[in-house]
């Protein structure tokens, strides 16, 4: 390496003699980083360009802080909520990456949306660029994939219901539409193999799809060549031609730089919540979605049963197959906004319906006193869910299996079992929602209160169905003992 | 005014890249400042977006040791009979990541010379193995590479590069309690693992 002269024009000499990388001499053709670096754009370099890099780089950082959260992350149902609140109340930055992560989502929808408005105000998806729509909209629809399968993640309530609902929604598809539901879910109702089914598409198999069709995307992008501004003449367009590198190349790091201001700002100073575990016998939770399908949800409540297939599927999928062939039905080489008004005008009504939709939403949940009061409880538990310290999940023997027990309290264990304590304290004393759990009793109280509360429940234990203990003294020492054990 | 339009949307990219070619870009000195600038720039905010991943990733080696907790292992009485070593369990409680995992542990309790009761870790210092204690030989034997060690721990022969390892304890409210650690293996001076 060192008898090579480094000649001008090249970076690396040893690497651009066997790769021809970087060898700037050369062609385009020949040279992909000047294939990068020099690409062409009509009517030079533009900020209305910088959309697409800023989704690549909402990408990258995705699975960037994805495959980090998988660090701590355990896709099952009866671990996916600790290890979330464990990375989330306990791990250094872990609140930080989730946030970036979460929040990352929503700026993929938010910058999709202006990359999608900026090709449809351009007019961009004209002429030779309809293979790099229709890749674009398989992107669009990945996207969205992504951010349905990862909500269910955390396995909070917000997860499981709002994903209960969107689940059902495919039972909308006249025959197909339970099975498919079922093989999404495995198996009929919500529960493990589901979180196991959507970490499997979060993870793999849909940024498996999203990188073929990026790498797709790009391709036919530098086939097609930029787009270049709606009007001027080609003389005055070849004459302001600029090179990617520098001026689009730096446009583009700013507009990278901001999504990473914004995106860090939210997750230092706003993080992402998490709520309380799934509790799939909870009847009073009232599920909403994600910001951006709100709008949708909106729309489904204008179907009443006998017409909610047109609504609910005939109408957006109409609307998404019009969307997608686009470039098919608007032929005509005109990309000027003002000469386009009736597809301008289908866009402007598009939006401004999702808007009302999502206006409308939110003002019902306002006005609706219980919904509102159920609402502001479902804020508050989950405010105080994040307040509270991390517990571990307690592993391997169950302390009340393998307790070494002094003599005394093993006949207290024996009394314990047969009184059926363990009907509502649970099996591995853990507790079940009829009564708390007794892991730690020992510590709590001493023997003469726990004499005291066994002999005498309070009015809140009395009111949960906790009887008093009625057995001879020698029995109820021992179950004291046997409790006071248990720390 | 639809003409020149047209000529741009189905004009090749590569006409455009030929052209531009023939107007010589930008000076290649200016550029490549610049290219060193944006370079040193990106690394810059790149090293800071590592700076959470980083902490994020090590955070189960950097966080803070558990506090001391004892153990019971018996009542004074109940071991006032002790004279050669006894084997005894106690609950041993750790973390690992985000489980509380509740094992049991054997340690050995013996009286020293003083007559004091002591706990010994029954875990080999040479490769970890479970060393049992031999009341017909009267010494602590391992069963996987011959490890012997006296009643009090003390190394007697075999490949193990120290004694057995001590056991912090003491009395407390009659009850004999330990601090249980686990030591590094095969180094000659004991040293604290978790």
């Amino acid at each position: 390496m060192a008898t090579q002269p480094k000649e001008p024009g090249t970076y690396n000499p040893w690497i651009d003699q066997r790769t021809g990388i970087g060898d700037r001499r050369k062609g385009i053709a020949e040279s992909p980083l000047r294939a990068v670096l020099d690409e062409a754009i009509p009517g030079g370099a533009s900020l209305a360009y910088v959309f697409g890099s800023g989704l690549l780089y909402l990408f990258l950082s995705q699975v960037v802080t994805g495959m980090f959260l998988a660090l701590y992350y355990v896709p099952s149902a009866d671990h996916a909520h600790t290890t979330v609140a464990y990375l989330t109340k306990e791990v250094t930055s872990g609140s930080f990456l989730r946030s970036v992560h979460a929040y990352g989502s929503s700026a993929i929808v938010i910058v999709l949306l202006l990359h999608v408005s900026q090709t449809f105000l351009y007019g961009a998806y004209k002429g030779r660029r309809k293979l790099l729509w229709l890749a674009g909209c398989v992107l669009f629809a990945l996207m969205l994939g992504m951010s349905f399968t990862g909500y269910l993640l955390p396995w909070d309530q917000k997860a499981y219901f709002a994903t209960t609902v969107g689940t059902n929604i495919l039972t909308y598809i006249p025959v197909i539409g339970s099975p498919l539901k079922s093989l999404l879910r495995g198996g009929a109702e919500m529960g493990t193999l589901t979180l196991s089914r959507f970490f499997v598409l979060h993870v793999f198999l849909l940024p498996a799809l999203i990188v073929i069709f990026i790498a797709a995307h790009i391709f036919l992008f530098r086939k097609a060549g930029p787009a270049g501004p709606i009007q001027g003449d080609p003389q005055t367009l070849k004459r302001s031609t600029e090179p990617f590198y520098p001026k689009q190349a730096v446009f583009d790091l700013l507009f990278a730089l901001v999504i990473i201001g914004c995106l860090g700002l939210l997750a230092h100073y706003l993080p992402v919540a998490l709520g309380p575990k799934a509790n799939p016998s909870d009847t009073h939770y009232v599920p909403r979605p994600e910001w951006y399908y709100i709008p949708v949800f909106q729309w489904l409540k204008y179907w009443e049963s006998g017409f909610a297939v047109v609504g609910i599927l005939v109408i957006p999928a109409f609307a998404a197959l019009l969307f997608t062939a686009l470039p098919f039905l608007d032929r005509r080489p005109e990309r000027r906004p003002w000469k386009r008004p009736v597809s301008m005008s289908i866009y402007g009504f598009i939006f401004i319906g999702l808007g009302a939709l999502g206006g409308i939403s939110h003002r019902n949940d306002l006005r609706d006193p219980a919904i509102a009061a159920q609402l502001a409880k479902q804020q508050a538990d989950v405010a105080a869910f994040i307040k509270k310290p991390f517990e571990p999940e307690l592993a391997g023997v169950s302390p009340f299996a393998a307790m070494p027990l002094s003599p005394v309290a093993s006949q207290g264990k024996k009394v314990f079992e047969r009184e059926r304590c363990i009907e509502c304290h649970g099996e591995d004393l853990s507790g079940t929602p009829s009564a708390p759990s007794l892991l730690g009793v020992g510590q709590k109280h001493d023997a003469s209160r726990l004499r005291s509360i066994l002999q005498q429940p309070s009015d809140a234990m009395a009111d949960g169905g906790m009887q008093p203990v009625d057995v001879n003294e020698e029995d109820l020492t021992a179950l004291i003992a046997f409790l006071e054990s248990l720390k | 005014m639809s003409h020149p339009v047209k000529t741009h949307i189905s004009g090749t990219a590569h006409g455009f890249r030929e052209d531009y070619k023939k107007l010589g870009g930008a000076s290649s000195s200016r550029r490549s400042f610049l290219g060193v600038l944006l370079g040193a720039g990106a690394s810059g905010v790149g090293a800071l977006l590592s700076v959470p991943l980083l902490r994020f990733l090590l955070h189960p080696l950097v966080r803070a040791k558990a506090q001391v907790s004892w153990k019971e292992i018996g009542s004074v009485e109940e071991l006032a009979s002790v004279t050669s070593p006894v084997k005894k369990l106690v609950k041993v409680e750790q973390r690992d990541g985000w489980r509380r995992i509740v094992s049991e542990k054997a340690v050995y309790v013996y009286r020293d010379s003083n007559g004091h009761l002591c706990a010994l870790s029954s875990v080999c210092p040479h490769l970890g193995c479970s060393i049992a204690w031999h009341d017909d030989k009267n010494k602590f034997i391992c069963p996987c590479h011959n490890g012997q060690f006296a009643a009090d721990g003390k190394l007697l022969g075999g490949p193990p590069p120290r004694g057995m390892d001590q056991l912090k304890s003491k009395v407390e409210g009659g009850k004999l309690v330990v601090h249980y650690q686990t030591f590094k293996q095969l180094v000659p001076i004991k040293e604290v693992i978790a």
